[in-house]
Parts: C-alpha cells; sequence; structure tokens
C-alpha cells in the first residue's frame, strides 16, 4: 500500500487548479539551499492531504531537484553515484538519443534550463489568477528569507480557452487517458491498461516485474519518490493549420487530417477507431468507451487510425509491437503555457506551447524509451517516419495514412512542434525533503 | 546509413566496420549505438561458461524451441531475422556465443527481450555463464550492462539482399502466394 501521507499529491492527483507556475531555482550556497527546502517542505502537498482536501486547501507546492541540485544541498558522493545514469547525466547530455537535433538541440533550449545552476523545480498550483499571485507572493517571501536561492526562469501554465475542455494549442482534447494504479481504489476504464503496480512509479515498491528494484540510496531519500522527466515544446500553430489546409479542401476534410495526425478526433477525443468518418462527442465524452478499443484486432492496418498517429505510437495497444506496455507507461502532468491563439487569426509568432513533466520510477525504461523509440525512432513499424504530433520531424520524413486501394503519403512532413526545454529531476518524498533539509 | 542505400535491395554489399563497430560514437539508452549493415543490425555475444554448466545451457536451446512452437509470435516484437546459439572451447574454456540478428538496434528493445526471457524462464540461462549479476532479478541495469560488456562487434558483414527487414520479406512472400493463388483461380 503506498505510503500517501509521505507522497508528494503531484503525480497521484490533480488539484483544483486551472494555472500553475515552474519557478525554476538556483541555491548560491548549500546553506540557503537547505534553508529553503525546510522552509518549503512544511507547506508540500502530500498525497493524502491535497486528495482529502477542499478546494480552500492551498497547500498545492511541489518540490523536485535536479543532479546537481543533490550534489549542492551536499548528498555525499556514494550517494549521488546510485542514482541512475540518465538522471546523472542530465536530460541535455541525452540530446542525440532522444532525437533532439537541429532546432530542437539543447543549445537552442529557453529559459536557461541547460544550466549548470539549474537546482531544483518549484510547482506552484493555483485555482485563479489572484491565487497564483498570493502564491507567487509567498514564494517571494521565502526566497527574501534565504537570499541565496534565486529563480533562474519562470513559467507560466495556463489553460486555453475554450475552457470546457481540457485542450493544448492545435485544439486537441487531454487527459483522455492515464495510468490507475493498484490499491488506489481507481479501477481501470474499459480498454485501459491494468492497473499499474506502485513501483512503476514510486520508488521503494514491486513493479510489474514483482520485485523491488535496486533504489538510490540512501532509502529514506529515495523511498516515495518518482522521478520527472520534463519537456517544453513550443508549437507552431500557424504551421499546424496551413498542413490541415493543404491537405484539406473543406472544414470536415481539415478535421479529418487532424484527426489522423492524433488518431482521435481534435475537439472531442472520440477515438478514430471506433468512429473513423465521424467525430462522436458522446463517445469521446465517454470515459466508459473512448478507451474501449484495440488496434491488433480492431485496426491491424491503420485503415481507421494510422499506425504513426500519436496515440497509436504512444500507446501502441498490440501485442505484435510490444508485450511490455504496461512497462512503458508514465503519468503526465502539465498544460499550456503562452497566449492563445483564435481560429481564425494569423500566427502572431508568439512564443506558446506545452510544458510537461512525465512521473516514473525508470527514466531510461519509461520516459526515454517513448521519446526516443516509439515518437522519433523513422525505423518504428518501418514506416520511416517520426510522431507527426510529438515527432522531431524536420520536412525529411512522411505520414502515411493507410487507405484503400492505395496507402496515402503526406510527403514533408514539417514540424509543428520545437523542443525548447527537457531536464531531469527527483521528486522526493515528504520525508526525502527533510532528510535534504538535513543535510550537512 | 542513408536511407538511400536501403533501397537498393537487389544489389549484394559488404560493409567493413572499424574496431569500434561504429563509425561514430551514438549513445542509445544503455550505451553505443551500432550502425544497420547490409545485414542489417545484430549483436555477438561471447561469455565463458561457469565449470559443469554445460548442459545446463544446452536444455535451454529445447526450451525456446518449446516457447516458440506454442506460440509461434513469442519472440515477434524483438524483430528478429536469425538467433544462433554456439557453445565453444577453442583451449581457453568452454564459451557462450549468442548471436542475433535484428531489424532494430538491440538498444531499443533490451527490455523487451529481458522480459521474453524472464517470461520463459529463459534468463536463468545466463546464470551459468560467467560475470552475470547475481542480483540480475531487480537489476536490471546490471543486466544490460553485462550483455553490453560482453558484446563482440562484427569488422565486416554482408547482405545478399543488403537493409531488407523481415517484415519485407515476409510481406513479398505472402504477396507471391497470393498472386500464384490468383492466377490459379483465374484457370
Amino acid at each position: 500500500m503506498l505510503e500517501l501521507e509521505d507522497i508528494q499529491h503531484y503525480l497521484l492527483t490533480r488539484p483544483h487548479a486551472t494555472i500553475a507556475q515552474y519557478n525554476f531555482i538556483t541555491f548560491r550556497s548549500a546553506e540557503a539551499g537547505r534553508n529553503w527546502v525546510n522552509a518549503l517542505s512544511d507547506i508540500v502537498g502530500n498525497a493524502k492531504t491535497v486528495m482529502a482536501a477542499s478546494e480552500t486547501d492551498m497547500r498545492w507546492v511541489s518540490l523536485a531537484f535536479t543532479f546537481n541540485g543533490l550534489r549542492k544541498l551536499g548528498l555525499d558522493e556514494d550517494s549521488l553515484a546510485t542514482f541512475p545514469e540518465p538522471f546523472r547525466q542530465g536530460m541535455a547530455a541525452r540530446a542525440q538519443m532522444f532525437g533532439d537535433t537541429g532546432r530542437n538541440h539543447p543549445d537552442n533550449w529557453e529559459d536557461k534550463i541547460t544550466s549548470e545552476d539549474l537546482h531544483a523545480v518549484v510547482i506552484l498550483f493555483a485555482r485563479d489568477k489572484a491565487e497564483r499571485e498570493r502564491c507567487i507572493k509567498q514564494h517571494d517571501e521565502y526566497l527574501k528569507d534565504n537570499p541565496g536561492v534565486e529563480i533562474l526562469s519562470s513559467l507560466l501554465i495556463e489553460a486555453v480557452p475554450p475552457l470546457e475542455y481540457v485542450h493544448e494549442h492545435f485544439g486537441y482534447r487531454d487527459r483522455i487517458t492515464t495510468p490507475v494504479i493498484e490499491g488506489m481504489g481507481i479501477e481501470a476504464t474499459p480498454g485501459s491498461h491494468a492497473p499499474s503496480k506502485p513501483g512503476e512509479f514510486f520508488l521503494g515498491y514491486p513493479d510489474d516485474a514483482g520485485v523491488i528494484p535496486v533504489q538510490p540510496q540512501p532509502e529514506i531519500l529515495s523511498k516515495n519518490g518518482s522521478f520527472l522527466g520534463y519537456r517544453k515544446m513550443r508549437e507552431h500553430v500557424g504551421a499546424f493549420r496551413d498542413f490541415l489546409k493543404a491537405n484539406g479542401k473543406t472544414p470536415e476534410e481539415q478535421e479529418l487530417v487532424a484527426a489522423k495526425i492524433m488518431g482521435r478526433w481534435r475537439k472531442t477525443g472520440a477515438p478514430l477507431v471506433l468512429c473513423p468518418d465521424k467525430d462522436d462527442r458522446e463517445l469521446g465524452f465517454d470515459n466508459m468507451r473512448n478507451n474501449n478499443f484495440d488496434y491488433e484486432k480492431m485496426d491491424p492496418h491503420g485503415y481507421a487510425c494510422p499506425v504513426t498517429s500519436h496515440v497509436r505510437r504512444m500507446n501502441v495497444r498490440d501485442s505484435r509491437v510490444s508485450r511490455i506496455m504496461n512497462r512503458r507507461l508514465i503519468i503526465r502532468r502539465g498544460g499550456t503555457y503562452g497566449p492563445y491563439l483564435p481560429d481564425d487569426a494569423p500566427d502572431d509568432g508568439a512564443n506558446r506551447g506545452i510544458a510537461v513533466f512525465g512521473g516514473c520510477a525508470d527514466l531510461a525504461r519509461q520516459f526515454e524509451f517513448l521519446i526516443s523509440v516509439w515518437a522519433n525512432d523513422p525505423e518504428f513499424m518501418e514506416l520511416n517516419e517520426r510522431d507527426p504530433f510529438a515527432g522531431s520531424n524536420d520536412g525529411s520524413f512522411e505520414l502515411t495514412i493507410p487507405k484503400r486501394p492505395i496507402k496515402k503519403k503526406l510527403k514533408g512532413l514539417n514540424a509543428f512542434t520545437t523542443v525548447t526545454g527537457g531536464a531531469y529531476f527527483f521528486l522526493p518524498g515528504i520525508k526525502g525533503l527533510k532528510y535534504l533539509a538535513s543535510l550537512k | 546509413m542513408s536511407n538511400n542505400s536501403k533501397n537498393g535491395w537487389s544489389t549484394p554489399a559488404a560493409l567493413a566496420l572499424p574496431k569500434e563497430g561504429y563509425f561514430k560514437k551514438e549513445d542509445g539508452r544503455y550505451g553505443p549505438v551500432f550502425p544497420q549493415t547490409p545485414a542489417n543490425y545484430g549483436f555477438t555475444i561471447i561469455v565463458k561458461v561457469k565449470p559443469g554448466r554445460e548442459e545446463a545451457i544446452r536444455e535451454y536451446g529445447k526450451t525456446i524451441e518449446a516457447a516458440v512452437k506454442a506460440n509461434p509470435e513469442f519472440l515477434g516484437p524483438l524483430k528478429l531475422h536469425y538467433l544462433r546459439w554456439v557453445l565453444f572451447d577453442v583451449g581457453s574454456g568452454l564459451h557462450f556465443m549468442y548471436q542475433g540478428i535484428f531489424d532494430t538496434d538491440f538498444d531499443k528493445y533490451m527490455e523487451d527481450a529481458i522480459a521474453l526471457f524472464h517470461s520463459s524462464g529463459v534468463t536463468t540461462v545466463f546464470v551459468n555463464l560467467e560475470g552475470f549479476p547475481e542480483d540480475w532479478k531487480t537489476n536490471i541495469p546490471a543486466v544490460t550492462k553485462f550483455f553490453r560488456e560482453h558484446q563482440r562487434p562484427s569488422f565486416l558483414e554482408y547482405g545478399e539482399y543488403p537493409y531488407v527487414s523481415a517484415e519485407e520479406v515476409k510481406k513479398a512472400l505472402k504477396l507471391k502466394a497470393a498472386f500464384s493463388e490468383m492466377l490459379d483461380q483465374m484457370q
């Protein structure tokens, strides 16, 4: 059973928030960093209280650290060496493996995210703008008390209209599929993965292989912790809309092209496998039906949902491709940043996109595999293609839409997204935070 | 390797490789990635066998045979062409050679391979080899490192029909069968 009172709420529950702020932090001295961690550890929301919280409970702070951050706080070298290699190296050092090349290269990343001085991220959730101001002000007070702790950069996360459903800047509905963890009292919806073992996401518990994997040391620091892979992706809304117009004559045809890219209809999330020709709003919003499908039996050739579409690559649902799909899951958290671009407005060149944390227990097996292989491996299913939504495309790849009698190939697929940030963090449990604050 | 070279499946090709097994070091999740050659991707792992374990290892040949017989798709996710398991002794003790030819670099499907072997009980064949980590059940990175350290890259690879994937071969044969069936029906 998960120790909910010791696990940060971040991966287990979604607070009633519409706004969040990521503050990327540097510690000028170990002592200042430890004081800051100590002060914040008292208001970090644990899973138990946040899940039970009323809408007025505002303890929605989450704290996570880079490898350099743990070292700066004074964690000894022997312990540091027990942390997994991807985390020790950092995401930017592994860019080539990810496929983060060309304009996606870490040299071009924003927010000083690749700085050696990036030590921590604090995530502040708020129900509304006024509440966010209060949280930021309160956090600024903490910083005043700890002059050796500074904000390197900040990112404001805010939902874009229309607010009736959660979606990103291209208009794709989000948060339809999320892993369920055994023992949390939540049943997986029909067609979803069976509940995961807690060890897939939290350190110190048995994972889906039935064992507790070797953990970073000391245990008081690692137990109930998780790793977070952060990705910031700029979305080129104008380029995306141009692509739809170039490949669809009518709005209906354009909507179908958009759906073929994702594998689900844009505004409702209704899966193409279940409604290949026309959107079905009721189906899209029915949680008992919107994941109740597979590809292997229902759409083996991809006539409904292209094999290369985003949801089919990220969640393959096909035992011919993988038999360990339940070992490739991540819990996604995050949202959109940047101004909303209305449907009829020309692209204003503003910086807008998504900034997401993927939580898991094993960065290489879960987070890195999803991006480097299922999103960015051109050899995936022998397509010579990358994920048309999240892959690092540069015009040299195609988008194959299986169709009778002959498949349709949309050539010269340019990137609608650019990776503009990425980093690895360790999200400790509450005891782990206290341990870090107590280091000498 | 550029995609263009893959179009030349009808022209046999050979490729000599540097000592390291790659021209330019590119890292995967667990170590260097080896390039596609006319004989596609693959590995050759050579490890010394613990004394007295020869028969135990040979038995695992039958385990794999039975697993594939029971479920022909058993090894499907690994995107294999061929596997070869060899035991030999050229004077320095008994060694086990595990050679595989794949359509993808093995870095990408390492966990699938370990899970498949684990599910069929085959992982334990490796406990008969010297240096296999004692804590292999809980320490996947150590298992991965073991395979990595015993990989011996090729310095020459040849393909009579270079760069062709197993899936393409199967599709071509299916198409051929479908055409003969069609011609029969037209008699």
